[in-house]
């Protein structure tokens, strides 16, 4: 059997990665659904009206599973970290029960309105159950990084003892919740949602545009150009603004984290020993098997920038010094921080590559004829959730060996009483669970998009037919016998 | 290192530990009625055969259960907040049990959304399993953990099996008087029986329940002070009251009874386990509850958000008020 804090953290690894999946999709359709229905709403088109109850789809889809795999987490802070929850349940507790009250009762009863509701209620009141639904959705986001990142950079608390177990008591709410990393958190964070919906979006036009299902011909009612350009359009358009936004926020951010947790920016460039013109490494790689967890040991094949990470961390200046992990109490998993970061960054830059270059096309008229384009945003669909799971990993893995940020060890906010045999069986249970929902959800969410949105008469859309269109490649035909 | 202030915190003459023990189970009853007959139609839904009447069953409940299911989720984090001892003790200590919860209320939660994207057979018989799954599994155990909480116990006691079974029971009975309200043609006209036999059997296991009760010791002198003695007659008369409008199709009264039921086996709950709140550890209220600063910003947070989370249901329900159309689905 595994060792219950082990067993635990994994756990918690994997329902973190697997939840955060359906939030970003969630937060970052929001605004898109927002923008639709507020289309519909003035002008009446068909197409807008058909743009939101598409979308709808997929975010009713994503919120149902966001919904049950969040609660698990809720519901693991007492099951596997009831030392950390009783500690620090004071401070931590607070925000999510204030996410509770304030933003998931919003988000829920509204989206029942948004879903179901369009025949029964005022025009006005649909467009602002949406609003309202998105208004949910983000709070969501500004109360879950508020109790995180107070575990980055606590302030606003003091220490107590009673009865020889530690607790953290919250003296100054306002330094507690407004804490330094909040602001970059959540900026950080709801840039990546959107850019990640936004990349979903294109990459899913560019898919159905590819296919060449829709230049213009109506093809069974069901298949139109016109619902997947507009859709690639939008996405584009936003895409253009995040992208950018994402990369130059990033870099300030990392400055950010330089300051306050030096021990985490050490980890990201994998400094062993503080030094000054400390080169930012693009790629490095140990030569002996002994050093594989760390990937600037002495025997290093790497490429690097001279005083690369002294100047990103210091904001230009490239003599700076970076405190090595060395001189800190225990440290993280360096490999890991160290490539997710590396694989984060080169994401970031190749969305801006990526906006930029669908951006000429746009500009030259052939955004609908570059077939490689097409391809690199269909490769490219999920590759910002992608990126959200990079950055989240760095965050969180890395803080290690802290829950709260020079406070209280991870593993000392384990249950104490909890068995590794009850951990390793949940941690088995929800790999097993988590890999079936996932597979659901891809099948569902890939099964709305294949057969596209409904006809404007709002009868449901068909598969594509085989016979029909020739040009789609088996591989994608392959649930035409769904019906 | 401060030491915790031991002074209470009271406002207009409450404690404010009281007001959350209070409101924490407020969260619950709220969770266990308005969720519970989401619960009792997947239970009918489990009755019926046919295919109309079981779409029927989840257009119902649609545009509901997700705010409704966010009553547990406050719940859980007013616990978390407001007494963080007593949240990670008791979910630490029914590991396994929260777990099942969990499992049940992700195979509720996912089956109407997934029914409904296919046409075929199977699956929708796979997920309609599923929904029926969810729905009596996360009250009975819902239910085994409420009944050892007030028993402060692990594992499973009897007595906590035949609270499970009753919560259960009376979901059933908030489900068809729900669906009574919600529905049309035959799956409307039985629901009135169903109901009467469900009323029944809740209160035939919450008498089986207090009996197993009255043996632990402490239990059967607690029973009989006031305020227990008041909510076990109350259920009765409430019991009678549901029978009664249910025989003489008053919808409305009918679910008004059904979570006046619900709201008396909560409060017994919360009474029989007062001043403690988590038996085992022994914690009263005034040993649980946050400090100072931490709970007066909670309560301002909470006087804010409560009323406004009121009126998004106000705004809900009517909304969808009446009978589902025939054309509607999930």
């Amino acid at each position: 059997m595994v060792d219950p804090a082990l067993a635990s953290r994994l756990q918690f690894a994997v329902t973190t990665v697997v939840h955060i999946i359906f939030p970003v999709m969630s937060m970052g359709l929001a605004p898109f659904l927002v923008y639709f229905t507020w289309k519909e709403v003035r002008t009446g088109e068909a197409l807008y009206e058909r743009l939101r109850r598409f979308w709808t789809k997929i975010f009713a889809v994503s919120f149902a599973v966001g919904t049950v795999t969040g609660l698990v987490l809720e519901f693991e802070f007492g099951t596997n970290f009831a030392a950390f929850s009783a500690a620090a349940g004071e401070l931590f507790g607070g925000p999510l029960a204030v996410e509770g009250m304030m933003a998931f009762f919003l988000e829920a009863t509204f989206l029942g309105v948004f879903v179901f509701g369009r025949e029964r209620v005022s025009d006005r009141l649909y467009f602002l159950s949406s609003v309202m639904v998105g208004l949910g959705t983000w709070l969501s986001a500004v109360w879950i990084l508020v109790a995180n990142s107070w575990m980055q950079t606590p302030r606003g608390y003091e220490l107590a003892r009673e009865s020889g177990r530690l607790t953290v008591l919250l003296t100054d709410p306002i330094a507690a919740y407004a804490n330094p990393r909040f602001p970059w958190m959540f900026v950080h964070m709801q840039n990546a949602a959107v850019l990640s919906v936004a990349l979903f979006m294109a990459g899913v036009a560019a898919y159905h545009v590819y296919r060449r299902r829709h230049l213009g011909v109506v093809d069974g009612g069901n298949l139109d150009a016109e619902f997947w350009r507009a859709t690639l359009k939008v996405a584009l358009v936003v895409l253009l603004i995040t992208a950018p936004l994402q990369v130059l926020h990033g870099d300030a951010y990392g400055r950010h984290v330089a300051e306050t947790q030096p021990q985490k920016f050490a980890a990201m460039e994998a400094v062993w020993e503080t030094d000054s013109y400390v080169p930012e490494y693009i790629v490095a790689f140990p030569t002996s098997v002994d050093d594989l967890l760390n990937p600037r040991a002495k025997d290093i094949f790497g490429i690097g920038i001279p005083g690369g990470a002294s100047w990103l961390a210091s904001g230009g200046n490239a003599q700076a010094e970076i405190t090595g992990l060395n001189e800190f109490e225990g440290s993280p998993p360096v490999a890991v921080v160290f490539w997710s970061f590396r694989a984060m960054v080169a994401l970031g830059f190749w969305f801006v590559l990526l906006a930029f270059w669908a951006g000429y096309r746009w500009r030259t008229g052939e955004l609908f004829e570059d077939r490689l384009l097409h391809k690199a945003l269909m490769a490219s669909s999920v590759l910002g959730i992608l990126g959200v799971e990079l950055g989240w990993i760095v965050t969180e893995v890395g803080r290690q060996p802290w829950v709260i940020q020079g406070v209280m060890r991870t593993t000392e906010g384990v249950s104490p009483g909890l068995t590794g045999t009850e951990a390793t069986l949940t941690l088995a249970g929800f790999v097993g669970g988590y890999l079936v929902l996932l597979s659901l959800y891809t099948y569902v969410v890939g099964r709305l998009i294949r057969r596209g949105p409904e006809t404007e008469d709002g009868a449901e859309p068909t598969l594509p037919d085989r016979e029909r269109d020739p040009g789609i490649a088996p591989a994608a035909t392959e649930v035409s016998e769904d019906d | 290192m401060i030491e915790p202030s031991p002074l209470r915190t009271v406002w207009f003459g409450v404690a404010l530990s009281d007001l959350w023990f209070v409101v924490v189970f407020w969260f619950l009853a709220m969770f266990l009625f308005l969720d519970g007959w989401d619960f009792g139609v997947g239970a009918v839904f489990a009755l019926r055969d046919d295919r109309h009447e079981r779409e029927q069953c989840l257009a119902a409940i649609g545009p509901f259960w997700d705010g409704n299911e966010v009553w547990l989720v406050v719940f859980g984090g007013g616990l978390f907040a407001a007494f963080p001892a007593v949240y990670a003790a008791l979910f630490s200590r029914h590991y396994l049990l929260l777990f099942g919860v969990l499992g049940t209320l992700i195979l509720r939660g996912m089956a109407p959304e997934f029914y409904e994207q296919r046409e075929d057979e199977a699956w929708r018989r796979w997920w309609g399993r599923a929904f029926v799954a969810g729905s009596v599994g996360a009250p009975f155990l819902l239910g085994v953990f409420a009944g050892n909480w007030l028993l402060g116990v692990d594992g499973v006691a009897l007595a906590s099996v035949v609270v499970g079974l009753a919560v259960i029971a009376l979901n059933v009975a908030s489900g068809a008087a729900f669906l009574r309200l919600k529905t049309t043609g035959g799956l409307r006209d039985e629901m009135p029986a169903l109901g009467v036999r469900a009323a029944a059997a809740y209160l035939a296991l919450v008498v089986v329940a207090l009996g197993l009760l009255a043996l632990r010791p402490g239990f059967g002198d607690a029973l009989l002070t006031p305020v227990p003695a008041a909510l076990v007659a109350g259920s009765v008369l409430l019991g009678v009251g549901y029978v009664l409008a249910a025989r003489r199709d008053r919808p409305y009264v009918a679910l008004g009874a059904a979570g006046g039921l619900t709201g008396a086996l909560v409060a017994l709950v919360a009474a029989l386990l007062y001043p403690t709140v988590e038996p085992m550890t022994g914690l009263t209220v005034e040993e649980a509850i946050i400090g100072a600063p931490a709970v007066e910003l909670l309560t301002v947070g909470a006087a804010l958000l409560i009323p406004l989370v009121l009126t998004y249901f106000a705004v809900l329900y009517s909304a969808f008020s009446g009978p589902i159309d025939a054309e509607e689905s999930y």
